[in-house]
């Protein structure tokens, strides 16, 4: 197994899709569903197989060697001219802890999502296309370890995003798919400007002995690594490294979406389809925070303990603000979409703690909300497509009609306030545990625990209105789930079980490189001038 | 200056020469065969394809043609051949073979049949006085170059006479170019009479000297730069742009817009580099004379070019008005990669150049199939183009997104250089401005994409069966636009070895 390009394989595979699917003729609708299924599906068997065979033990993080499954080549190499150095830009994927979960979860969510694409009607073959290609730039994210790598996969899905949003979305759906392309955009160029000062700034060993700058993320983690003239070097005293974290943090908060940059996804949600919607909530979101994680915290560990108690805040006032939009709203999708924004606030507040005990949170809330919210969408999804409504006050009493599916609704809006025995519950008592520790965010936990209240409340009312109390005879014709909904709910409701129960399985996987992390972070000293250049 | 050395000189000639027999032969034949024009492309293309031939050798070729004698500056001369100048010609090169191929298919050609002698005279008379605006290193010949170009430019600008739009393109060309190139020709008198040379060597050493009045030397340099700038279309010179790109044909838009570009781009590098350097530092960066504050004055002008150039495209409804100005947007990328006022600035020009050569003409190219089939550039004539043409609409988007510069498309390695460039000189402040014009620049690109993908076809549908030839010409300009965008190295080593400006 060990010489298996299997992360290229993972990545590539819905590439390889998206150009069997442009070949085949736009009428065998059955067809492509099916294959692109059969992709999907591909995808999770192989993320299994990497989870098989993933080695617990080792951290990565900042280790070159420990990371598992590496594959390495030299992509782009310029020899050098005097003046410019060797350019080398390395096709580098690898795993750890951090990035397992997340492999996992995209792995699992693409394939649901296709299940759920089954309704999609209009263009089925541009559908399909767009959204493999979409999955190829998410999954890459997520195995990238090359900045220019994991640029080019964070750039390469927006424009497939665009379309899916803007062509298969609802009413507003030109205004939410521009409004969520520019924001991201915006963030993005950023983050181009920091990896090209950070490439200025840090130099890696060739093979031939000699230096050369480097785009290479673990080479960007090790102070020693950088030049004593860089812009963004530490040695620098007149370095521009706080405005490049800001500026990297902000692309990163855009996606999140962290206050007061989440105001395009309600837009997005609400416009985009079902499938989309899933998508979006289920992995998109986590690559803000993943980035945080991956890229933020090693390279920037002095600037992240400094901002540490504003990154609190900020994850405190997404619980409760968006816990409390969530409340105010009559739309079942828009209710979704800001307790969206509410649980992502709990990865922010579980990070800031940089202990193991709120990361490992952290990466498990990501994991989690991926999971759950996903299901509340689709759950959404299974009442929009039979009643083309989603207005909270115009259902009432569906449990009557629909018991299996109002099951389900229960287990997810459970899990997703929390409830012990569920997957939500484990999480977000590590983030709290976490935050709780330190005694500098400690008022700030308090009042986000305010946000598990809330949560109950919108979420409680939310099945209230719509499931319980007296039956709306309007929607007596409405059916129960079918079978293929059956295949899209059962999967998600046992992993949310199962982790709820079992969370070892879980947070076992990110354990090592989450401890690494944390030490990795506390052993940097504040000021870099102690350590020898 | 002796007989033997013009001789000499002319082996440096070759591209030149051979464009000049291809037009004489245009010229011959197009009276020969009278009605038959079938054969005139062909002799373009010939020569243009023997052209390439001689420009490919200068690729390692230095020296100078007409060269000075009897001064103490022995060894400069009016015509620089180097790399740098080969680069820029195998850019016109390619531009006006693609443009030759565009003519064939385009219907506002063919409409005028029967001038096509014209057509492809002035079209060669263009590239003649393009080879000689990249090599020229003499004022004199600048001139002389530049207006060459422009007076060919006019009249193709308004070769569809009985369309008005052509006609007014063509009238406000002429009165913009003849005031930038009086200005130019005042600033040049200026530059004489300081230095009492028109080798740009000569003044080059002149002006190292300590007493230069600087005030007399700002004048020229800013006199000088209108004239290059109005070739560029860089704020404030680029007014006649939209209107002499949307009222001249399409091929002649395409062209204006990357040939004569390129030219004037080489002009302007060649000139701030050979008349106002006073080293190259070994990080690569070019110290230049203090008199004139080049930097300052480029990043301004960029900055204002880009600016200008993408708020005004957020309004544009018209096809070739939109490129017209996302074109003055790029033209401002460009020079901020100059302002850099290094060797790494210089490379990411070049690259930029060659990736925006072919994404620019793509666009074009689509815009003119199009336009050949409802006779219209309006943007909602687009609608739903991309479900009753789905090549025709992919490629066009593939086209657009390379010039917004996302990735994997060889336009953001393009913008990558050039950024890497700003960065590497501490210029951050300028690469952020430039990375905010690139999101308001989305807008209007996406605005088409918009157009062609998500609104609903207009009915009766427009479909129409591309010609093999079309065909093979979009997917010659797109193989680059995909290819360079995963794996850049070739361009990237293709331009690093083509930097060399003779001179320090």
């Amino acid at each position: 197994m060990a010489y298996f390009p299997i992360l290229s394989f993972i990545t590539f595979l819905p590439i390889l899709g998206m150009l069997i699917i442009l070949c085949i003729p736009g009428k065998q609708e059955k067809f492509i569903k099916v294959f692109s299924a059969v992709i999907t599906g591909l995808q999770v068997l192989l993320a299994g197989i990497i989870l098989n065979s993933y080695n617990y033990s080792l951290p990565g993080v900042f280790h070159q060697n420990s990371y598992q499954f590496i594959e390495k080549f030299r992509w782009i190499e310029i020899s050098g001219l005097s003046w410019i150095g060797t350019i080398k830009i390395d096709y580098f994927l690898g795993i750890d802890g951090i990035s397992a979960p997340m492999v996992l979860l995209t792995a699992l969510i693409s394939f649901i999502a296709t299940l759920s694409s089954w309704n999609i009607s209009k263009s089925i073959k541009g559908y399909f296309a767009l959204f493999l290609l979409l999955d190829a730039g998410m999954m890459g994210v997520f195995v990238a370890l090359d900045f220019f790598l994991f640029y080019v996969f964070w750039e390469l899905m927006l424009l497939p995003m665009y379309f899916l949003i803007g062509i298969w979305g609802g009413p507003r759906k030109e205004y939410a798919a521009i409004k969520f392309f520019i924001y991201t955009l915006f963030g993005s160029v950023f983050m181009l400007l920091v990896m090209i000062g950070l490439y200025f700034s840090c130099t890696e060993v060739l093979a031939n002995g000699t230096r050369a700058f480097t785009f290479n993320l673990i080479a960007l983690m090790d102070p020693k690594n950088y030049t004593a003239t860089g812009i963004l070097s530490p040695f620098n005293p007149g370095n521009l490294r706080f405005a490049a974290y800001i500026a990297l943090f902000v692309g990163f908060a855009i996606k999140i979406p962290m206050f007061p940059f989440h105001t395009w996804l309600p837009d997005a949600h609400v416009e985009a389809p079902t499938p989309i919607s899933v998508i979006l909530a289920g992995v998109l979101l986590k690559m803000g925070t993943y980035g945080i994680i991956r890229i933020c915290f090693p390279i920037f560990p002095e600037i992240t303990r400094q901002v540490a108690w504003y990154i609190a805040l900020f994850g405190a006032i997404n619980i409760v603000y968006g816990a409390l939009c969530a409340m105010a709203q009559k739309d079942f999708k828009k209710l979704i979409a800001y307790s969206s924004v509410s649980h992502m606030g709990y990865v922010l507040l579980g990070m800031a703690s940089l202990t193991t005990v709120g990361i490992n949170g952290a990466i498990f809330q990501m994991f989690n909300h991926g999971t759950i919210t996903a299901m509340l969408f689709l759950l959404v999804g299974v009442i929009y497509d039979r009643a083309h409504t989603r207005g909270l006050d115009d259902f009432g009493g569906l449990a009557l009609k629909m018991p299996m599916y109002a099951g389900f609704v229960t287990v997810a809006f459970f899990a997703a306030i929390g409830l012990p025995s569920m997957s939500g519950f484990i999480s977000e008592s590590f983030v709290f545990l976490g935050a709780f520790s330190v005694s500098s965010i400690r008022i700030i936990t308090i009042v986000s625990t305010l946000g598990i209240l809330l949560g109950a409340s919108y979420m409680l009312w939310a099945l209230q209105r719509v499931y319980l109390g007296k039956f709306n005879e309007k929607w007596s014709a409405l059916t129960d789930l079918d079978a293929r909904e059956y295949a899209m709910f059962i999967p998600l409701t046992i992993i949310i079980f199962i982790l709820g129960i079992y969370p070892s399985f879980m947070l076992n996987i990110m354990n090592t490189s989450v401890n690494s992390l944390v030490d990795f972070m506390n052993k940097m000293p504040a000021s870099f001038s102690a350590l020898k250049f | 200056m002796e007989f033997h050395s013009i001789l000499n000189s002319l082996t440096y000639l070759a591209p030149e020469i051979t464009v000049s027999a291809a037009l004489i032969l245009v010229v011959l034949f197009d009276l020969i065969l009278g009605k038959n024009k079938k054969a005139l492309p062909v002799i373009a293309l010939a020569g243009m394809v023997a052209a390439s031939f001689f420009v490919f050798q200068q690729m390692t070729f230095n020296g100078f043609a007409f060269s000075k004698v009897s001064q103490p500056w022995i060894n400069v001369g009016m015509i620089t051949v180097d790399s740098f100048g080969a680069f820029f010609k195998s850019i016109v090169i390619l531009a006006t073979v693609l443009v030759i191929f565009f003519s064939f298919s385009s219907e506002e050609i063919k409409k005028s049949f029967d001038r096509l002698g014209e057509y492809y005279t002035l079209v060669l008379g263009m590239v003649l006085g393009m080879f000689l605006m990249i090599s020229a290193s003499d004022l004199l010949l600048v001139y002389l170059s530049l207006e060459l170009v422009s007076l060919s430019s006019y009249v193709l600008a308004g070769f569809t006479k009985l369309r008005e739009r052509s006609s007014e393109a063509a009238l406000k060309y002429i009165i913009y170019g003849a005031v930038s190139s009086g200005l130019m020709l005042f600033g040049i008198s200026i530059l004489f009479g300081m230095t009492g040379s028109t080798n740009l060597y000569v003044i080059n050493s002149l002006l190292q000297a300590p007493n230069i009045n600087h005030l007399a030397l700002a004048f020229a340099g800013i006199l000088i730069f209108a004239g290059i700038g109005y070739k560029i279309s860089a704020a404030p010179f680029h007014f006649w742009t939209p209107d002499v790109y949307e009222g001249a044909p399409i091929t002649i838009t395409a062209f204006l817009s990357v040939a004569s570009k390129a030219a004037g781009f080489a002009l302007l590098i060649r000139f701030v580099k050979i008349t106002f350097i006073s080293g190259v530092a070994p990080s690569g960066h070019w110290q230049m004379i203090p008199a004139f504050p080049w930097k300052e004055f480029l990043i301004v002008i960029s900055i204002l070019t880009m600016t200008l150039g993408n708020f005004s495209a957020l309004w544009q409804t018209n096809l070739k008005r939109l490129l017209a100005y996302s074109s003055i947007a790029h033209a401002g990328y460009i020079l901020m990669g100059i302002a850099v006022l290094s060797n790494q600035g210089l490379i990411a020009v070049l690259i930029y150049f060659g990736i925006y050569a072919f994404m620019n003409l793509g666009a074009f190219f689509i815009v003119m199939l199009i336009a050949n089939k409802i006779g219209s550039e309006e943007l909602e004539d687009y609608k739903g183009l991309g479900y009753t043409m789905p090549f025709l609409g992919v490629t066009f988007g593939m086209f657009l997104v390379s010039l917004i510069g996302l990735p994997p498309s060889a336009g953001f390695i393009g913008k990558l250089y050039l950024f890497i460039a700003l960065v590497d000189a501490k210029m951050i402040v300028v690469a952020v401005i430039a990375l905010l014009n690139t999101v308001v620049s989305l807008y209007y690109y996406i605005k088409v994409l918009r157009e062609m993908f998500l609104a609903k076809p207009a009915s009766p549908s427009t479909a129409f069966k591309l010609s093999p030839l079309s065909l093979i010409l979009i997917i010659v300009m797109l193989a680059p636009v995909v290819i360079f965008g995963v794996y850049f190295n070739p361009i990237v080593e293709f331009a690093k070895g083509c930097v060399t400006i003779l001179g320090l």
